[in-house]
């Protein structure tokens, strides 16, 4: 125990460690906040298709040969994250049909793209790390951080700002209209910053293990708590101890990141549902 | 002036017309039933009152000084609803929202006007309790008095009594009669039930298949060819009649 504390503190020596932990707890906060409500209103899929939009898009912009990646997959994730949210339950192809076409519609796109121009020698291992995260997240820069940082705190706070909002539209759409709520703005605003989100979370966990930092949390927290608001705290909690724990481990014991943060999230929400089951036995 | 004057409406969606020429008024006060079968346009009706759906032609109209937003609603429960993870007064408190406008928070005069409408619907004991744990008739409770929070005047009710065992049902309507004749709320109500519609409103409109078949008050209703008819329909066991 000692030896793998000393061996903690020895890695903390490095700031890349550090980055590391603070990119990553961040964005699992994040994402679980936005997990409670893309969960509630059935779109836990959300992340998942999105994610495979993102991958698309990371081909295309090594395809153009685009210097800075992010200016292509930022603009196309959020275009699809918009077409998906917002079009409604009015639009021909809906819902879960919606997002799993759009998903492997990416996925095979731009793999297709990476293969046939692929500009690298190693085609494979540049879709591994795009699908699973880099193989340590160890190779992030302080400017990618500050990115983080700054993306998370603008996230953080709208989501304050909005919580009651955000609340009604999860809710009770068609009430929340009807008395005069302009829920297609807020619908628009919940889309937009879930694709940022999903764009920042695919160099922590790639693009295939996204949804794990969207869902878990809240599944996990609906297991015990029974108001929208204890359960948007709890899995803000549970996201941030899962994450830094995830982190903690993949350095220590040099497993994948990605991976790991997501299987400390399966053990969590198993822990979680047997918690549940032992409060509703007891009430 | 009218409170709400509907004039040669036609309703639908998507240029497809469900119900054609329904012309009808709502004075404030009263308490309007909507029958009609399933699929005649009731609940499209009411959407379009609301502005969720816009008429294909005619118009609705606003009178009395009420605007198009100051409506409380009641809208039928989804699937997702029924098991969702909020407590009685988070819902209630989502009522006040429209009079926030850009306000992030709520105020103590808004959270006092939830708990206002919590105790006159007799579920303020339940304030801290989640949504998914009551009983139908509870949870009906909770969304009416969120429309409450909404509104001070004009209450829409897409069949507030549905899936509830007679005695809860008993006391919807009761609390809805009380809301109108005490509070002097205007109701407007959609109700697959003609008898308890013909005792409790004031007015009745009846929409059949794509037109209106009636409108007026309700003691006009209860002479007229279409309530003879399904009295008719009842005694005579016909299938249709047992919805």
């Amino acid at each position: 125990m000692e030896n793998l504390l000393n061996k903690l503190v020895f890695y903390f020596e490095y700031p890349i460690v550090r980055y590391a932990l603070i990119a990553g707890v961040l964005i699992s906060l994040c994402a679980s906040l936005l997990g409670v409500t893309l969960v509630l209103k059935r779109y836990s899929f959300m992340g998942d298709g999105l994610s495979h939009v993102a991958f698309g898009a990371v081909a295309l912009a090594s395809v153009l040969r685009v210097s800075n990646s992010m200016l292509v997959v930022m603009p196309v994730t959020i275009l699809f994250a918009v077409l998906l949210l917002c079009t409604g339950r009015n639009a021909k192809i809906k819902g879960d049909a919606a997002i799993a076409m759009l998903s492997v519609g990416a996925l095979g796109i731009g793999y297709l793209l990476m293969h046939i121009f692929g500009a690298s020698s190693n085609v494979s291992g540049d879709v591994c790390t795009s699908l699973f995260g880099s193989a340590s997240i160890l190779t992030l820069t302080a400017a990618d951080v500050w990115v983080c940082v700054v993306m998370s705190i603008l996230v953080i706070a709208v989501y304050l700002l909005f919580y009651n909002k955000i609340f009604a539209v999860t809710y009770d759409e068609t009430f929340a209209h009807a008395t005069g709520i302009r829920s297609g703005v807020y619908k628009l605003i919940l889309a937009v910053v879930t694709a940022v989100i999903i764009v920042l979370a695919m160099n922590l966990v790639g693009s295939l293990l996204i949804s794990a930092l969207i869902i878990f949390p809240a599944l996990s927290a609906m297991r015990l708590f029974q108001s929208f608001r204890s359960v948007v705290l709890c899995s803000a909690v549970f996201s941030v101890v899962c994450a830094a724990c995830g982190i903690l481990i993949s350095v220590l014991f040099a497993s994948p990141a990605g991976a790991t943060i997501v299987c400390v999230n399966i053990a969590a929400f198993g822990i979680f549902t047997v918690l549940g089951y032992v409060k509703g036995r007891r009430s | 002036m009218a409170q709400l004057t509907c004039q040669d409406l036609t309703l639908g969606y998507e240029g497809k017309r469900v119900a054609e020429n329904l012309s009808f008024t709502v004075e404030s006060g009263n308490y309007l039933c909507i029958v009609g079968e399933n699929g005649s346009g009731k609940s499209t009706l009411v959407k379009t009152i609301l502005r969720l759906v816009p008429p294909l032609a005619g118009s609705v109209q606003f009178g009395d000084g009420l605007r198009s937003r100051e409506i409380g609603y009641l809208p039928q429960q989804s699937a997702a609803q029924r098991d969702f993870p909020a407590s009685v007064q988070e819902i209630v408190l989502s009522g006040c929202l429209n009079r926030c406008g850009l306000r992030p928070f709520y105020t103590r005069e808004e959270k006092n006007l939830a708990n206002a409408n919590m105790k006159r619907l007799g579920i303020d004991a339940l304030a801290r309790k989640c949504y998914r744990e009551l009983s139908g008739g509870q949870q009906q409770r909770v969304l009416l008095a969120r429309a409450l929070c909404a509104t001070r005047r004009l209450l829409l009710l897409d069949e507030p009594a549905a899936g509830l065992d007679p005695t809860a049902e008993a006391e919807m309507y009761q609390i809805i009669e009380t809301l109108n004749r005490s509070d002097g709320i205007t109701v407007i109500m959609i109700s697959h039930d003609i008898s308890a519609a013909v005792k409790y409103a004031s007015h009745i409109l009846h929409i059949g298949r794509k037109e209106q078949l009636f409108f007026g008050t309700a003691e006009a209703y209860s002479h007229s060819d279409f309530y003879c008819a399904f009295q008719e329909g009842r005694s005579s066991g016909d299938g249709k009649s047992i919805e």
